[in-house]
This record gives structure tokens, sequence and C-alpha cells, in this order.
């Protein structure tokens, strides 16, 4: 996973991801796309395709790149254990939350008296 | 960047969490009460006891002391089922509240990885507080390991199980 997120952490990396997601494309349009010179784009797809975010088929003169779903899923899934963890301790903390909030309510009326 | 955030309905709070580059957390949540609660529920041992070590993840909170105040210490020990302990330990950089918190946190079991630094807000609207906690890492490894470690000791299983009632459910 560190390798993984390490890759996208570089900008130009993450907005050929985003790229990618409206399909498959040859280095040329990614290039042409994102302003990068075409060592730069192979630089880049070669990290994404090392960590397996992207696939390479070879298409007539060209080489097209494809995310790879799978591996995108599982950096989801990854985060949203970490999310759900979070979520149960702050459910707890709304029970919490409310009782305190009543416990200062009483005690307020308490003076007042 | 790299976000997840709950499906629950649209009137509940709910918890959002981002990765921003490679080494930091920031999670997101809403809470109904004012800031002054929700700090001292955050911070005081006696109220983080009953909700750090949530029961649905299959740990329990071995010990949680604190002292919170500039340079003070402490320590939060979460204990899993088969009674494996894993420390979370740190100081307070920064205390001011209702608004704002800074301390450092040192994972245990990877303490050579060394310290993150943890900022948490708290934004009082209305009756309710928004509270942001930034977590950076030392390093990308240290994020990673802290991102994986609720599947250990534990919590992993509990997590499996919940997930087979929701496939079953679902």
């Amino acid at each position: 996973m560190i390798e993984t997120f390490a890759a996208l952490a570089e900008p130009n990396r993450y907005r050929i991801v985003e790229l990618l997601r409206s399909g498959p494309r040859p280095v040329n349009y990614i290039g042409e796309r994102l302003k990068l010179n075409q060592p730069q784009v192979s630089k880049h797809l070669r990290v994404l395709k090392e960590v397996g975010l992207v696939d390479v088929h070879p298409r007539a003169q060209q080489r097209v790149y494809e995310l790879r779903a799978e591996r995108l899923r599982q950096l989801s899934e990854w985060l949203e254990r970490y999310r759900e963890i979070w979520d149960a301790r702050f459910e707890e903390m709304d029970k919490l939350i409310d009782e305190l909030k009543a416990k200062e309510k009483s005690h307020g009326r308490n003076k007042r008296k | 960047m790299v976000a997840t955030k709950g499906s629950e309905p649209a009137h509940m709070n709910t918890t959002t969490m981002e990765l921003k580059g490679d080494r930091e957390i920031v999670i997101a949540r809403t809470f109904n009460g004012p800031a002054r609660i929700v700090f001292d529920a955050w911070t005081k041992p006696e109220l983080v006891r009953r909700w750090w070590a949530p029961r649905s993840l299959g740990v329990t909170l071995a010990s949680c002391d604190a002292d919170v105040s500039v340079g003070g210490k402490y320590r939060y020990v979460l204990k899993g089922r088969k009674g494996d302990e894993l420390g979370f330990s740190g100081q307070y950089v920064e205390v001011d509240r209702p608004n704002r918190l800074v301390y450092t946190q040192i994972f245990e079991p990877m303490s050579d990885a060394g310290e993150a630094i943890i900022t948490i807000t708290f934004d009082e609207h209305r009756g309710q507080t928004d509270v942001v906690s930034s977590e950076i890492y030392p390093s990308a490894e240290a994020r990673d390991a802290a991102v994986s470690s609720g599947m250990e000791h534990g919590m992993r299983e509990a997590m499996d199980q919940l997930d087979e009632l929701v496939t079953s459910l679902s």
C-alpha cells in the first residue's frame, strides 16, 4: 500500500490516473492532455505500472494504458476500514455528548433553583 | 485526494477521511454539542474511556492516562481479545480549550518510526461542533502502518464479522 500511495502522491501521476478513469489511452494522448512530454509521461506510467495501478496493451503502433480497477478497489477498502474504526468511536462519542449535554442542563436548572 | 465517506442517511453526521500527500490523514466529523463538551470528551481520560475503544471493534482500553496541559504526557493502551496490548503515547504541544489541540503521538509497536503530529480544531456553530483532526506522520511507511493498525489486535476479526453481516443483509 505504501508504494501505491507514494505513487499517487505525485500530482502528475494522480492526474494521469484521473484521466484514465475515462478509459484506456495511448501515451501520446496522455502527454497532450496533461501538457507533459513523452519521457515524463513514460516515466510516470512506469511507476504506476510497477505498483499495479495501470496495465499496458499494445495496439497497432501504440502502447495503450488502462487503469486496474482491482488495485484501486483494494486501496479504497483499506482506507474505508480505518474510517470505520473512527466512525465506531464517534458513534460512542455521540452518546457521551448527549449525556454530558443533559447533565449540563440539569446542573443549570439546579443552579437556578 | 484519496477520500472515503460513509453512506449514512443525510441527517446523520458522517465521518470523512482523506489522505493528503503521502504523510497526512485528515479526519472530519460534526458533533451535536458545543465545543467545550466535545473538547472535554476528546481529552479527559474518564471520558475518553467511554469512546476510544468501542466494543464493536472487539478491543478494550487497558489504561488511559493524560495530563492535558502544554508539555503534559498521555498514554492510551488498547487491549485486543487475546490480551495483546497496543500503546499510543505522546505529549501535548498546544492546549487551547475548547478551540485547538496539538499533540505528538508515538505508536509504540513502531516507536522507531518516530512521532506523528496531530492537530485538532473544534469549530462551534449553532450548537454543533465541527472537528477536524490532521495527523501528520514522520514517513509514508509510518502513516500506512497506522492505517493498517486497525486491522490488528482483534479489530480485523470484528470488522470481518461486520462485513459478513452487512453482506448477508444486502
